[in-house]
């Protein structure tokens, strides 16, 4: 265009004034055009002189033709797909390193509990989809747990609160920044007397850096921590040994024995990933010498499972057995009531004692539990010093929490403060103190007295606390906001998000106590980057967002005052009654996932419960009471009671009942409200974790429970033993006979065995293929949600589960195996997880009328979605029933948030179609175009599948078993190996490692020596 | 000879037709009941009951595409239900049929005559029920059509391993061709109607149907040599149709359903309970519309003794699976599966399995049983009952546990599951109450011709 068009410069004013009178949508296509609308078509005329403004006028017969044929032509193709009626605004730049359809990888850290676990976010177009450990991270070694997998789920948790509440109505942000204002400045002119904070355990260095300045503006600010699953036993055990909190570490991969007084070191407490790692790393008996586990416990756990010999007792008596131990190695100033360890089983004291004596110094740790009373810490610090362990597998560090604290004394402090009225300002970040507060710690009636004062929860679901506050601020998730937290052993990382926050008005906490340090608007990552200002300058700070973790962070060594005194005279607590056992869920943990509907359906390893708590009791209790699984039944605890299902544990000892917290939420959200029963009613600050002098009474009335593996458990597992479904032998016979898996079960048929001719079957390049390590194996079900997050797999729901609808693509069984003169009321338990066996001679392939489930040529099982049809033939004859049918709409296609949740690289199921493992599919097609682009083939480790890489113990390994020297095929030509009902000429592509178990040679006799094999 | 066809040294109970008749009497007896006479009481209330009963199948069918599959009791394991255990009773009802209507025809058994016409339709429509149950009981209804091997762009063809698409095949020629055999052997007596009726629609109707049906020499000749034809074409659909949906099961490896006696066993029993299905349909109704003229004791006694001796065929298939399961597979899932079927959850369906085939079959060596209408009658829905029993055993006893313990489970049929076999019944019923009305359930000339061939041979 030339620029021979003058016309004077826009009048603002004018067009200002203009528009004022305007009504109606009004469109234009500068400034110009619309300050001089009149000038602006004239241009546009001298633009484009004939006609083109309007073509279609006048309307000349050719014009006619020539529109009409068009538009008959294009209203065909516009009937091919209706386009939406959106705006849509291509990159002018491309945002360096973002390749739409790739993914990016970040380092973050997950809190639970305080402490901090290194994960590896994977974001697809800046969503996060994926959460994997981070190997630099000492507490992950590159692997998680359950609870950090389904994290993820927690941020597009569509019930989250989205947006500033106040009194339940909703605000914005600002309106909490200036009611604060004015408070605060109240407070400030009082030393910051009547500001109060609540926190969970924190580790957080900013978070620390925050209240030391905090404290430097209020000086007389209150401080307090809670959560229901704390640590205060451990804290008052260290203090009471050693005279100062110190923070222990074991090194599970050092020590030959390991005594858990009632500790569930593979699944609970900081740690948990990193010790199941060297745990199964220390039993790996293709590589060395096998540790041997004991436990003694009150209720079953997990690790108790996994215990080569595991002992029931009641609570009080890990204490007695811990002195007694302590006597038999020769402790002094240990004390002991004699009468209580008569009650013990000598045999097992005595071996024990002899094993950890044999084990040699420092080649032993003794773990207790959280839930034990501080006498049992003590005496285990006294143990493991005796032992020699102290500096070699037990480490002693200094405190990692930012302030370590009596959280029960603090909450008490808290609520007392309240109602003396001496509370201004509440801020309680995160945490749900309402609903999990002790049961004789009145929170709910402090806030109620702090009606009319300042309360602000900072939380992510609108819960039982926020609704008592008066303002709720929406809590920015981990993946929204930046942070900082430590591992297990102090090392800190960066919380670095991928994501702005789904909802603008989240905050974090440091934001929070920026705005009570008067910084109103500041902004997350200036927090977090002051902190490590003075230790990371620019590329020190990079490196440490990039590689996850803060070099030379980690808790120096603690130095002790005094060594290990022993706990004071042994005062066995009267036992009456019913003991009651409270443990943290394996699913929902503290309650604070009770919306996450992954983990609420999550099998829970030892009962295979989902959506609910149960009352856990021994079949002689249920017996004696008369009721069957799912009788409702009261547990009154000193005039609390509370009613719930109950359930048989086999192996849980009598007249105790276990209680999982977690449950009986009012205000969780639409997923987690109205299920189970609330423990923490019945429980108090005195007994946090046992109380004693409970009755149990049949409450008549059932309640179903929804549990993924069907009521017999005995029978099924007798079945699966005469089966040789789990293959297992003590240590001592695999040592004489490496393959006495190989002679057991029917042996599987020759490959040339065959109708079809065998170049049928020919397979070409990779052939990939699995091995599963019952011996590695904990059975902690990381590796499920890790499969349910990759592969978009659904939640179902109770009423479906109980219709065994269930969809977890990958399981993992559990059996039981009669143990000594108990029988099947003292079991061991095995554990076998079980994805898609991926079968050569696949069952489901043939009999699919549509191919809708098809061998690829390296050996997957692959399934064609959009051809099935749903004949459900495929999972009948899957032998494993490893095949997983919508029988309804069960993906959620509609729910904003859970849209960008989604994998986009897996398929969103339909109704009526089957579904099954992969291998992890997509991420085979990953490599294998990495690898074609770099002209080379697939590296050995090169794919990992989801469950491979969430699981802790490792025990999940996945490769090309054509390559001779790659991990799988080596693992494949071990003696262990065998592939599960072989006999029948599947020949599974992922095959088990037997599993072993070392028992003691003084406790031989209880156990049957050697499996049953044939010669 | 007498007024019977039977083996010399057998005393026959009855005459095939009762003496008294002739041409104009068998006529008028048969085609009275379309054109002239009303309707018994008993038809309305039945044609009601089983209308009402369609109309349960119709919503909950409505139901079911729009919910989809979950709102029956069917899970993992347990992916087929009552649907399967419906399809393949049905199918197995279908088979008297054509077992009467071809292989009788062609080993010329006079007896058939009488009772071909109305076991031939109802193998229709109980294939019909039939054919109902798998298009209900697929994930995507409406992608069913991948299972035809139809040319498309992508070049796919459906499995042809697979014994489902053996099924599509084996049933709608089954189908198919079932009903050709019964609407040629209709022709003559649609041409007797359209001649009969009263000029209107009536008339018009017969007339369009009888496809200009003269009654010619060469219409005869045609029509004998197509009709014979039809029965050779027939006879192998008797053995393949019920072998083929016993495939689905023996070609898998699942416990209770890998055997290979399954296909022999499954045509005993099919045609066991396509028998007592006709029993239980022509006992009332020979009675309502006072046909025992022509569907005598005779017919009804040697009804029975089919069933007696398919009945022991098959009795002699759960001997065979009890004798492998336990004693000579050595297979550790054999015999659990045997055990579990014989004391398991399901244990009851299969002792009242023994009950109905075993027990009651027994009753069937007595002449007077036999040759006696009522207890014939309750026989005949006993082991209607039993043969829907064998089926449930079979397909829901062996997949609720199968190989791993840790995931058996358990079927509960739902509402829907009982409203989609109802209402399967009531289809069939209402097909039964329209075919009664409006076609002749007589061959109304071949037992003209088989009276006066008796006629002729007595007189003779």
């Amino acid at each position: 265009m030339e620029a021979s068009v003058e016309h004077a410069p826009v009048d603002y004013e004018a067009l200002r004034a203009r528009l004022a009178h305007e009504t109606g949508p009004l469109y234009w296509r500068s400034l110009e055009e619309l300050a001089t609308l009149d000038e602006f078509d004239a241009l546009v005329h001298r633009e484009f002189p004939s006609g083109a403004t309007d073509p279609l006028d006048p309307v000349s017969r050719r014009n006619f033709l020539k529109v009409m044929g068009a538009s008959i032509m294009l209203s065909g193709l516009a009937s091919c797909a209706r386009q939406p009626d959106e705006q849509i605004v291509p990159y002018v730049k491309q945002p360096e390193q973002t390749v739409p359809g790739k993914a990016q990888y970040f380092a973050t850290a997950t809190t639970l509990g305080g402490y901090g676990l290194g994960l590896v976010a994977t974001s697809h177009t800046n969503r996060p989809t994926k959460l994997e450990g981070l190997k630099e991270h000492p507490s992950s070694l590159g692997r998680t747990d359950a609870f950090a997998q389904a994290t993820l789920l927690d941020l597009y948790d569509p019930d989250r609160l989205d947006t500033v509440r106040q009194d339940g109505h909703e605000r914005d942000y600002q309106a909490l920044v200036s009611a604060l204002r004015p408070v605060l400045e109240r407070i400030a002119t009082n030393q910051g007397a009547g500001l109060h904070l609540l926190t969970e355990t924190v580790t957080s260095p900013t978070f620390g850096r925050q209240m030391a300045q905090l404290r430097e503006r209020f000086p007389q600010l209150r401080w307090h921590q809670y959560e229901p699953a704390n640590r205060d036993n451990a804290r008052q055990g260290a203090l009471d040994a050693f005279g100062v909190y110190v923070q222990t570490l074991y090194d599970f991969k050092k020590a030959a024995l390991v005594l858990s007084l009632d500790a569930d070191f593979l699944c609970v407490g900081p740690g948990r990933v990193r010790y199941a790692a060297d745990f199964a790393d220390a039993r790996d008996a293709d590589n060395g010498a096998m540790n041997r586990l004991y436990v003694a416990e009150c209720a079953p756990t997990l690790t108790g499972a996994n215990a080569d010999h595991r002992l029931s007792q009641p609570f009080s008596q890990i204490e007695t057995l811990a002195r007694a131990l302590a006597r038999l190695l020769g402790v002094s100033g240990v004390e002991v009531d004699a009468e209580a360890v008569r009650a013990l089983p000598e045999a097992w004291v005595n071996a024990v004692a002899q094993d950890l004596r044999a084990a040699g110094r420092g080649r032993s740790i003794v773990i207790p539990g959280d839930g034990q009373p501080p006498a049992v810490h003590a005496l285990a610090h006294v143990l493991n010093d005796a032992l020699g362990n102290v500096g070699e597998t037990v480490l002693y560090k200094n405190p990692i929490e930012v302030e370590p604290t009596d959280q029960t004394a603090s909450l008490r402090g808290l609520v007392e403060d309240a109602a003396a009225g001496r509370i201004e300002l509440l801020v309680i970040l995160g945490g749900n103190p309402v609903y999990n507060a002790p049961a004789d710690i009145d929170v709910l009636g402090a806030l109620e007295a702090l009606r009319g004062k300042t309360t602000v929860h900072l939380t992510s679901h609108f819960n039982e606390t926020s609704a008592h506050c008066a303002w709720a601020v929406p809590e920015a998730h981990f993946l929204e906001a930046w942070g900082d937290v430590r591992g297990h052993d102090g090392v800190a990382s960066i919380v670095q998000p991928l994501i702005l926050p789904l909802y603008p008005d989240a905050k974090s906490a440091h934001e929070i106590l920026a705005l009570l340090l008067g910084e109103e608007n500041a902004y997350g990552l200036d927090i977090v980057r002051e902190t490590w200002q003075s230790t990371l300058d620019d590329n020190a700070w990079k490196t440490a967002l990039s590689r996850g973790i803060i070099q030379g962070t980690a808790a120096a060594a603690a130095r002790l005052p005094q060594p290990p005194q022993p706990p004071g005279p042994h005062t066995p607590p009267p036992r009456s009654g019913v003991d009651v056992v409270f443990r943290t869920d394996p699913g929902v943990y503290d309650g604070r996932f009770a919306n996450n509907g992954w983990l609420q359906e999550l099998p829970r390893p030892l009962t295979k419960l989902t959506w609910d708590n149960a009352v856990l009791l021994s079949r002689a209790t249920a017996a004696k009471l008369g009721v069957r699984d799912e009788d409702l039944v009261e547990v009154t605890i000193a005039g609390r009671g509370v009613r719930g299902a109950a359930l048989v544990q086999l192996g849980h000892p009598d007249d105790t009942v276990t209680l999982h917290l977690g449950y009986g939420r009012e205000r969780a959200g639409r997923v987690g409200a109205g299920l189970g029963f609330n423990a923490y009613a019945v429980r108090t600050a005195q007994a946090p974790w046992y109380a004693t002098g409970a009755t149990l009474k049949k409450a008549g009335g059932r309640y179903p429970l929804a549990r993924t593996e069907s009521h017999h458990l005995i029978e099924q597992s007798e079945h699966a033993g005469r089966r040789h479904l789990v293959r297992e032998a003590p240590l001592a016979h695999f040592r004489e006979h490496p393959d006495f898996a190989q002679h057991m079960g029917a042996h599987a048929p020759a490959a040339h065995k065959t109708l079809y001719k065998p170049e049928e079957k020919a397979y070409d390049g990779y052939a990939w293929g699995m091995t599963i390590d019952l011996n590695r194996c904990i059975g902690c079900n990381a590796c499920i949600v890790a499969c349910q997050s990759e592969n978009n797999i659904p939640v179902v729901g109770k009423d479906q589960v109980i219709r065994q609808r269930e969809m977890q693509w990958i399981r993992v069984d559990r059996y039981y195996k009669a143990g000594g003169a108990a029988g099947f009321d003292d079991p061991e338990v095995v554990f076998q997880p079980i994805p898609c066996m991926q079968c050569e001679n696949a069952p489901c392939e043939p009999v699919c009328p549509v191919g809708a489930t098809m061998h690829s040529k390296e050996g997957l099982n692959d399934m064609v979605y959009n051809r099935c049809v749903g004949t459900r033939y495929c999972s009948n004859n899957c032998p494993y029933k490893v095949r997983r049918f919508n029988f309804y709409k069960f993906a959620d296609h509609d729910t904003p948030q859970l849209k960008l949740m989604h994998n986009p690289n897996v398929t969103v199921r339909g109704r009526g179609v089957m579904e099954k493992c992969t291998y992890c599919v997509q991420r085979i097609n990953a490599a294998r175009i990495e690898a074609k682009r770099e002209n080379r083939s697939v590296r050995d480790g090169e794919i990992v599948t989801a469950c491979q890489s969430a699981c802790p113990a490792g025990a999940i390994v996945f490769g090309d078993t054509r390559d001779a020297a790659s991990r799988v095929a080596k693992l494949k030509a071990n003696p262990r190996n065998y592939g599960l009902i072989e006999e029948i000429g599947t020949r599974p592509r992922t095959t088990h490692l037997a599993k072993l178990r070392n028992p003691s040679p003084a406790l031989a006799e209880s156990r049957p020596a050697q499996p049953e094999e044939h010669a | 000879m007498e007024n019977r066809l039977s083996h010399p040294g057998l005393q026959p109970v009855a005459p095939l037709i009762e003496p008294g008749h002739d041409d104009a009497s068998i006529t008028a007896t048969v085609s009275d009941i379309v054109l002239e006479k009303p309707q018994p009481k008993a038809w309305w209330a039945v044609f009601f009951l089983s209308g009402g009963l369609l109309t349960i199948l119709g919503l909950s069918t409505l139901w079911l595409f729009w919910m989809g599959l979950g709102i029956w009791g069917i899970n993992v394991p347990v992916g087929w239900g009552f649907a399967i255990v419906n399809l393949v009773w049905w199918i197995g009802i279908g088979h008297a049929g054509t077992l009467i209507s071809a292989i009788l025809h062609l080993f010329h058994q006079g007896w058939r005559t009488a009772i071909n016409r109305f076991a031939e339709a109802m193998t229709l429509f109980a294939v019909m029920c039939a054919g109902l149950f798998p298009l209900l009981h697929v994930g995507r209804p409406w992608a069913i059509y991948f299972i035809l091997p139809y040319p498309n762009t992508m070049a796919l063809w459906p499995q042809f391993r697979s014994p489902l698409l053996w099924d599509v095949f084996a049933i709608s020629t089954y189908a198919t061709v079932s009903m050709l055999f019964w609407y040629t052997g209709l022709l003559p007596d649609l041409a007797t109607l359209r001649d009969r009726a009263p000029r209107g629609i009536k008339k018009t109707l017969y007339g369009i149907f009888a496809l200009g049906w003269r009654g010619s020499a060469r219409h005869w000749h045609r029509y004998e040599t197509a009709y014979l034809l039809f029965a050779g074409l027939s006879t192998p659909l008797v053995v393949s149709v019920h072998s083929v949906v016993s495939l689905d099961f023996a070609i898998s490896v699942i416990p209770g359903w890998h055997a290979t006696i399954f296909p022999p066993y499954f045509v005993a029993g099919a045609i066991y309970s396509g028998f007592a299905m006709v029993l239980t349909l022509l006992i009332p109704i020979r009675k309502l519309y006072k046909l025992e003229d022509f569907i005598t004791l005779h017919h009804l006694d040697l009804m029975a003794k089919v069933m007696l001796a398919t009945g022991l065929i098959v009795l002699y298939g759960y001997a065979s699976e009890v004798f492998y399961g336990l004693v000579y597979s050595g297979s550790e899932h054999e015999t659990f599966m045997m055990w579990n079927r014989i004391t398991g959850p399901y244990g009851w369906s299969y002792i009242a399995l023994l009950l109905c085939n075993g027990v009651a079959l027994q009753f069937l060596w007595s002449k007077r049983v036999r040759t006696s209408a009522v207890p014939l009658f309750i026989l005949s829905i006993i082991v209607n009952i039993g043969m829907w029993l064998e089926r449930f055993v079979i397909v829901v006893t062996s997949l609720t546990r199968d190989y791993l313990p840790s995931s058996w489970g358990h079927y509960t049929p739902t509402l829907y599951d009982w409203a989609a076999y109802v209402g399967s019944i009531g289809l069939f019923f209402f097909m039964v109450c329209l075919f009664v009305r409006y076609l002749p359930m007589i061959n109304i000339f071949e037992m003209r011709h088989l009276n006066r061939h008796i006629r002729h041979e007595s007189h003779s």
